[in-house]
């Protein structure tokens, strides 16, 4: 009897812990990329706005996409790049947003609008941008670092990390070959494709969040990164460097949207503006290390931001990159079949 | 036992039906579809799906899947069976006490247990700081095909070990001192005796690596540093990433039945059933 | 001779089998990020775990999942054995293949055929669908468990009982039940044991900001290494130590009161 007392009460700890009785605040979901967004920041939003912020978290934008489309699970907040928003859009898979529930837009720097995936940001507010380029270790690297040959160079030899997603890599294989990064025609993809199985053999990895680790550590010598991810590595680890190469690049804007069939647009909105709000917004910058399009939360930043290459991004490395724009599903297959091929060769 | 009825395993019988039966049909279906976006129904059969996946690259990855799984059994095996027979050979208590010791890392997380070897085997972890030491400078072997295998035989050895301890601790030692005294020595006594006795426990552990072995994605994920596809990261990449359910679907199937023929296999050669070593418990 | 060579064996063995663990608790301690140095004690990333929401949210759901599933599939799965032995073979054959499934199937496709079934009907994931999922595949285990035990019994015990004068909810409870219970027991350890440690199909079969443990981990040690992983592995190493010396004494107390 007394065993069976004591099994039961044991049993009963973990609903006692999580807090009994219903939850019955307003309730946000929130899908983001993963490490996108100070925890402390959502947090005090749901102080200041007495509801229950359901956080998950994504590596790419194909991934989002598929759970998105798929699953009946709704949520209120997504932050897709320019080129998943793209075909979101054309799908009708978004709410357009009213534009006087947010004031803060405001804040947004007009270069960062009325970009081409999102004509008068009728569906996307701005958060972060930046461009794809190299993080290098200064004291391993002694060729000058501005073409994406030198991720071919065999002196590096198991030092080189590559981005796991698709556009990312092909991009940079194709710009270094001299194609654009959008390109459509299958014989310059396949071209891209058996570049980058040539590559592999020299390849440390294909990493996303784990980028930075390896290269505080010294365990890499150079990496493909997102510029924001760069700026971080940088701002913590001495010796690094980061550069867009000469080819071109990627320059990527990672919007708000509210998908159609959020349950709380409401409150949707209310989150957006809070998150262009200068204070929360430098605070965003200083946790996630991306560039901002907000002036205001600029001005509030610490000054070593100013020197950090991954943060401060030059209008010539913006100038010669180009954004991805969303393929027509038949030249994506070609593209998907060639990154099979590329991760199933030895 | 009139009063029990076996209706009363009807309600589970109907949840079976509800939740193996019919999500397995669903797949099925899907693989032989070719709409991906199943919802707005253009539901065409076709066997597109099994012909795509008849592709030297596609048959490259089940080939290495299958390589590294039997890489992986093979090694726990060579580890497994002396050292069961090495712990049979203990006194009574003291092999309760082996077994256990040998058998708690199970218990701690699958995922930590794998993380674990990240840092190990990352390259300013020990191991390679002990390479170093031996003149082997700059090492990493995280993010290699042995990695990959040795994360597969970490985790999956105690699978391996407790079948055929519990094989072996079965065989009636009364047969061994008879085989002595009729003459065998401990070579004839092993291949003749032991081996043959122990055959179901040996063939239910190499059942209980490989199938995990062969199917796994995180493994590779982590240790692999994603160079190592396997088919088990196809199959996540085609529902997850690339949104192609009807292809996934297709490669699902292949490989449940592969593994279906393994087990009819193995069925064949120990005349009975799966042995999944519940009661040791 | 023999015994140096055999625990050299049993050492080498046990250093391989503990060692990863052992590096993982050591550097739990560690003042740095990376795995490298020593860098003096520090018990900070005890601390950063424990703020750490998603941690602390992932282990109440882990734990809900596993209590809920492990009682659940304990109590149908005993009930439903019961029923099974009753059987007649022409359907007790299929019943216990279709059984037999989520045992034999790699969890992968477990998941994905799962996943499928919620999306195909429109259900929503979340806390739910890996309730349901975990059901799924405990269920099996407990019937493992608990099936042979039937076997064993003598013929007609029940029978026996009742003829002495038990009522049949007596004879169940009293002379039946008994004779299950280690079935049963371990059958429901394997399960809860399953639902803690269970990746693949949480992972499929997960949604709505409702994650355990196995997916909070993978995602953490995706990003790369980090000493708060490090920090819960001992933790929850820490946790399966002290349960074993408990059951070890209470083993113990069970062979001395027989004594």
């Amino acid at each position: 009897m007394k065993k069976i007392l004591l099994i039961l009460s044991l049993l009963c700890l973990p609903f006692l812990a999580g807090g009994c009785g219903s939850d019955d605040r307003a309730e946000l979901t929130v899908y983001n990329w993963g490490d996108y967004m100070d925890p402390e920041v959502i947090a005090q939003f749901e102080e200041e706005f007495n509801c229950r912020v359901n956080y998950e978290t994504f590596t790419s934008n194909e991934d989002m996409y598929v759970k998105v489309k798929n699953s009946s699970d709704t949520y209120d907040v997504l932050v897709p790049s320019d080129y998943m928003i793209e075909r979101l859009i054309s799908e009708d898979m978004l709410r357009p947003i009213t534009k006087d529930n947010i004031p803060n837009l405001a804040n947004i720097d007009a270069s960062a609008q009325d970009l081409a995936f999102d004509p008068g940001n009728q569906y996307s507010v701005p958060y972060f941008y930046g461009v794809l380029g190299i993080v290098y270790n200064t004291a391993q690297v002694t060729e000058p670092v501005d073409s994406w040959n030198l991720l071919w160079n065999d002196k590096y030899a198991s030092k080189i990390l590559m981005y796991d997603s698709i556009r990312d890599s092909m991009g940079a294989s194709l710009k270094r070959l001299g194609f654009s990064m959008n390109e459509t025609s299958e014989a310059n993809i396949n071209a891209a494709r058996d570049a980058l199985i040539a590559q592999k053999p020299l390849v440390m990895a294909y990493v996303t969040d784990n980028v930075k680790s390896l290269m505080a550590s010294g365990d890499a010598a150079m990496a493909v990164v997102y510029s924001g991810d760069a700026a971080i590595i940088m701002s913590e680890t001495d010796n690094l460097g980061f550069a867009v190469p000469k080819e071109g690049s990627n320059a990527f804007y990672d919007n708000f949207v509210i998908p159609k069939n959020a349950q709380n647009p409401e409150l949707a909105e209310q989150f957006i503006n809070f998150m262009l709000t200068p204070e929360i917004a430098a605070r965003n910058i200083e946790y996630v290390g991306y560039s901002s399009p907000n002036t205001p939360a600029l001005a509030l930043l610490d000054a070593s931001w100013s020197d950090n290459a991954g943060f401060n991004i030059s209008k010539e490395d913006l100038a010669r990159s180009e954004i991805f724009k969303d393929l027509p599903s038949d030249v994506m297959e070609i593209y998907n079949r060639a990154w099979t091929e590329i991760n199933v060769s030895n | 036992m009139k009063s029990f009825k076996e209706y009363i395993a009807y309600p589970y019988g109907l949840w079976m039906l509800i939740f193996i039966a019919v999500p397995l049909l669903v797949v099925v279906w899907f693989s032989f579809l070719s709409n991906p976006d199943f919802k707005a129904g253009d539901y065409t059969f076709t066997l597109d799906n099994y012909q795509e996946f008849m592709d030297p690259v596609y048959l490259e990855l089940l080939y290495r899947s299958f390589l590294y799984a039997v890489i992986a059994t093979l090694i726990c095996f060579i580890i497994a069976y002396p050292l069961g027979n090495l712990i049979v050979s203990l006194p009574g208590h003291r092999q309760n006490l082996m077994i256990v010791l040998m058998i708690i890392p199970m218990w701690v997380n699958f995922l930590l247990r794998t993380y674990a070897w990240m840092v190990l085997l990352s390259g300013s972890g020990l191991i390679s700081q002990f390479l170093g030491l031996l003149g082997f400078q700059d090492v990493s072997l995280l993010y290699t095909q042995s990695a990959v295998i040795l994360g597969m035989v970490y985790n999956f050895f105690p699978y391996m070990l407790l079948p055929i301890y519990t094989a072996l601790k079965k065989i009636d030692p009364d047969l061994l001192r008879a085989a002595t005294d009729l003459g065998a020595n401990h070579f004839q006594m092993f291949i003749k005796i032991k081996v043959p006795l122990s055959l179901p426990g040996i063939v239910s552990g190499c059942m209980m690596v490989f199938m995990p072995a062969v199917s796994t994605f995180v493994i590779s994920n982590l240790l692999g540093g994603g160079k190592y596809m396997l088919v088990g990261n196809l199959i996540e990449q085609q529902f997850l990433t690339l949104n192609n359910w009807n292809f996934g679907s297709a490669i699902s199937m292949v490989l449940m039945t592969i593994i279906f023929l393994v087990l009819g296999i193995a069925r064949l050669i120990t005349g009975k059933e799966l042995d999944t070593g519940g009661q040791l418990l | 001779m023999k015994k140096i060579f055999r625990n050299l064996a049993f050492g080498l063995i046990l250093l391989f089998l503990y060692a990863p663990i052992l590096v993982l608790i050591i550097y739990s301690f560690n003042d740095s990020k990376i795995m490298g140095p020593w860098a003096g004690f520090t018990l900070k990333w005890y601390v950063m775990l424990f703020q750490d929401r998603y941690i602390l949210q992932a282990l109440y759901y882990t734990l809900i999942i596993a209590v809920v599933a492990t009682t659940v599939s304990t109590i149908v799965g005993t009930i439903s054995a019961v029923g099974i032995y009753r059987m007649r073979s022409g359907l007790k054959r299929p019943y216990l293949l279709l059984n037999n499934i989520p045992v034999l199937v790699p969890d992968i496709v477990m998941g994905i055929t799962l996943m499928s079934l919620f999306i195909f009907a429109g259900m929503k994931m979340g806390l739910t669908t890996i309730i349901i999922a975990h059901i799924t595949f405990c269920i099996p285990y407990v019937i493992l468990a608990v099936l042979p035990r039937f076997n064993r019994l003598p013929e007609n015990i029940f029978e026996a009982a009742l003829d002495l004068g038990a009522t049949p909810r007596q004879a169940f409870w009293k002379v039946l039940f008994p004779e299950i219970l280690p079935g049963v027991t371990s059958g429901a350890l394997i399960a809860f044991t399953l639902s803690i440690d269970d990746f693949v199909i949480s992972f499929f079969t997960a949604g709505n900001g409702v994650s355990n443990l196995s997916i909070t981990i993978y995602s953490m040690a995706k990003a790369g290494i980090n000493p708060k992983i490090n920090a819960l592995s001992t933790i929850m190493f820490g946790c399966i130590m002290i349960l074993l010396i408990l059951i070890n004494i209470r083993s113990e107390k069970g062979i001395k009161h027989i004594q």
